[in-house]
């Protein structure tokens, strides 16, 4: 087991790290902080977003404390909704839009098609500092200034809150324009240097559902970048923008804070069905089931989403006509999610399945965008969110989505991946372990809630009835579990950056293209431009056996 | 975009990134970011558009009444400077690619007189409506429109033609940054994209502006 980090000569059957590699091809901080390396950028956004995760879960934890008596337990009324503010935005701006294009899209999309590196690497490097220069202000002005809006700023709290705002609402500015810049590199990345061969049609899905984020990211945050702007001059300028002692008006805050965040969900799921996408058929060992309709989905989201946006405003005093309209335009959110799912079991069904850490994070990710989708469908029923509505059930269906959607997928990325970015295989057994618990942990964490959201418990307050306590404290419990589980992947996923086994370069014998190179790739990826003479995720080419390889 | 600005004067041709095959397709994706670029520029632009829509329906009076004390002459000829500015800036795109490189300095520098032209008269209507104290929310307390939505008028008015004015600075700023290079001899027949994407965010800037002068002053 604790093969030695050096390489031995000796034993050539033995997988090994490629001497030079991007990882040590130049050395030194400063050669780090300047590089324009796409996948070394993608290893500093990985360390920047695990880093705004821990802080997010470290706030989360507070939260559930708080929560597991029904009267003031550890701080109060402030404390609280300024730490579920800090909750919302470092998850959310923080760590969720950026995490998996920024850490995966990055390393993966120009291996994916076969390209020495993106469009623009030094436009790269810049959103990268952007990230950090709006993560700083927005982490530093939410602790300084007290900022205890939540995440969605509604006016006119926001604008009337004594609390200070405008480094937070700039911190976030810049968050979005790191966002966009990412967005339009990725947009020409995949325009211009697919290698030869590589037609539209032979894209992996990854790449596919980066594309539909990155338009979302391009068009959608320009929006937000204004909105905020707005809030901040309000704030301090007093234009009365959206103050209506002044005629101005909150719901057309709301309006232009969730054409942009509804959007963002998809920012978050899209490139989320990108990994599973294309792990599942490794995992499978079998070519993708309808590969097409899964492609096209990502962009049928992508579109849909951009009108879905009133069905958080049911109860903000919208016509019953955009209501019905919102309702009915959400619902198609959902039909094109289905496609995926069905997409995705019709590949496990028959496959030669692997039964490896991933793919107990695809079992859960599957269940969890299926319950969480199907509570969608619910909550964008005009009759049934009126009840719903900023409570608990809402909590507990986004929560779903965004951390059983996303953050499986999060993890799925970074074991699938983890071999291809550091070239050394984490402890299998230890993976599962961490899996059963997040899985389990997640569930006993948002079930509770659900049950509280129906019971009529309402979001952001710090105390409740004495009749909630029962399941609060089971939501607690789980989050604990949770917690633990996240503990252990980041113990031993050090442990293997340092000690691990090396991995070979392809350990799961994946037909994705970001394989086709050493396992970590050396600094300019290919030593010779791949020509693509095949498809993606065809496990079965004409002519060829087919392989039943045991991983 | 960062990486066209290769040229080091020597040669003429452009730099060409490592990781394009060949200059054609390098220029295609500058040109493409830009065109996305521009895209966001547009929907950063539209929020402002939408609270102009919204209150204008909420306060139709009002809107209608304020838009008369703008005044007419300046946003006209404004209008007039910003236009012949984009024709200008296309000319000098034309210039360089036959290797014109005076001319094209010569329709840069008119450009940027311009934009500099467009500033002052902006800023000298500015001053006026400080002085008549038409100004966003709070600080209103302009006599001759009393009708209620009339701040929120002003204050569409002073964040759109603000935000559109530091966009004329920043496209000010490129063209600046490119005739410094034209100047140096950067460019030829065999390299202009950059001067094409300095007047391709111009005619955004001149593009909103045309959008924004009926809105506010016209209608």
């Amino acid at each position: 087991m604790s093969q030695s980090s050096q390489l031995s000569t000796d034993n050539a059957d033995k997988p090994v790290i490629p001497v030079v590699n991007y990882l040590n091809a130049d050395r030194g901080v400063w050669s780090w902080l300047t590089t324009i390396d796409h996948k070394r950028i993608g290893v500093m956004y990985l360390v920047s977003v695990m880093f705004a995760f821990l802080l997010g879960g470290i706030f989360a934890m507070a939260l559930r404390i708080e929560l597991l008596t029904p009267g003031p337990t550890i701080m109060g009324a402030n404390t609280y909704n300024r730490m579920f503010t800090l909750h919302g935005v470092v998850m959310i701006f923080l760590f969720m839009i950026p995490a998996i294009p920024g850490v995966f899209g990055n390393f993966m999309l120009p291996l994916m098609l076969g390209a020495k590196d993106v469009a623009f690497p030094k436009l790269n490097l810049l959103s990268l500092y952007l990230y950090w220069t709006g993560a700083t202000l927005a982490l530093s002005g939410m602790i300084m200034g007290g900022t205890d809006t939540g995440w969605t700023f509604y006016a006119p709290y926001s604008t009337t809150t004594p609390m200070t705002l405008f480094p937070v609402l700039l911190g976030i500015f810049i968050l979005g324009f790191s966002s966009i810049l990412t967005g339009l590199n990725f947009i020409v990345t995949i325009h211009t240097l697919r290698a030869p061969g590589m037609g539209w049609m032979r894209l992996q899905l990854f790449v596919w559902a980066i594309y539909a984020t990155s338009i979302i990211q391009v068009l959608a945050t320009p929006v937000i970048g204004l909105t905020v702007m707005l809030v901040g001059i309000e704030k301090v300028g007093h234009f009365g923008l959206f103050d209506p002692s002044r005629g101005g008006d909150p719901v057309l805050f709301q309006h232009m804070f969730w054409f942009y965040s509804h959007p963002a969900v998809y920012i978050m799921v899209l490139p989320a069905m990108g990994v599973v996408s294309d792990a599942i058929s490794a995992f499978a060992r079998k070519n993708i089931f309808g590969y097409k309709m899964i492609a096209y989905s990502s962009l049928g989201i992508a579109f849909v989403g951009f009108f879905a946006w009133g069905h958080h405003m049911f109860v903000s005093g919208q016509s019953s006509t955009d209501n019905g309209a919102f309702a009915v335009i959400s619902m198609f959110v959902g039909v094109f999610t289905a496609i995926k799912v069905f997409n995705w079991v019709a590949t496990l069904y028959r496959g030669s399945i692997a039964i490896k850490a991933p793919l107990i994070y695809i079992c859960g990710f599957l269940f969890f965008v299926v319950f969480g989708g199907m509570t969608g469908i619910a909550v964008a029923t005009v009759s049934l969110d009126v009840h719903w509505h900023d409570t608990y059930f809402v909590i507990a269906h986004f929560h779903f989505i965004m951390v059983g959607a996303v953050i499986m997928a999060f993890l799925i990325a970074l074991h699938y991946w983890f071999p291809k970015m550091f070239g050394r295989m984490y402890h299998e057994g230890w993976a599962m372990v961490a899996a059963a618990l997040i899985v389990l942990g997640f569930n006993a964490t948002f079930i509770p809630q659900f049950l509280l959201g129906n019971a009529g418990m309402p979001r952001r307050y710090y105390i409740y009835p004495e009749r909630f306590q029962a399941l609060n404290v089971a939501s607690t419990a789980g989050a604990s579990l949770l917690a633990f589980g996240f503990v252990i992947i980041l113990i031993y996923l050090i442990y293997a950056l340092v000690r691990g086994a090396p991995a070979g370069d392809n350990p799961w014998d994946s037909r994705g293209y970001e394989w086709m190179t050493t396992s970590p790739p050396p600094k300019h990826n290919f030593d010779e431009t791949p020509v693509i003479t095949r498809d993606s995720h065809s496990y079965q080419e004409p002519g060829e056996e087919v392989e039943h390889v045991v991983i | 975009m960062s990486s066209s600005d290769g040229g080091h004067g020597a040669h003429p041709g452009p730099h060409l990134a490592h990781h394009f095959e060949t200059i054609e397709k390098q220029d295609y994706a500058v040109r493409l970011g830009m065109w996305l670029f521009l895209g966001t520029e547009v929907l950063l632009f539209a929020g402002l558009f939408l609270g102009y829509t919204v209150y204008r329906h909420f306060y139709y009076e009002a809107f209608h009444e304020a838009s008369r004390h703008l005044d007419l002459w300046a946003g006209t000829t404004n209008t007039i400077v910003l236009i012949t500015s984009s024709l200008s800036v296309a000319l000098a795109y034309h210039a360089i690619k036959q290797n014109k490189t005076k001319t094209c300095a010569g329709l840069l520098i008119f450009t940027i007189l311009c934009a500099l032209a467009f500033l002052c008269i902006k800023g000298i209507e500015y001053h006026h409506k400080f002085e008549e104290g038409a100004l966003p929310g709070v600080f209103y307390h302009f006599s001759e429109v009393t009708a209620p939505g009339a701040n929120l008028y002003y204050t569409v008015y002073f964040l759109s033609t603000g935000l559109h004015a530091f966009h004329v600075i920043i496209g000010m700023s490129i063209l600046i940054w490119i005739l410094a290079r034209v100047l140096k001899g950067e460019f030829s027949s065999n390299n202009y994209v950059p001067v094409e994407l300095g007047g391709l965010y111009w005619h955004l800037v001149d593009l909103v502006w045309i959008f924004l002068f009926p809105l506010l002053y016209l209608i």
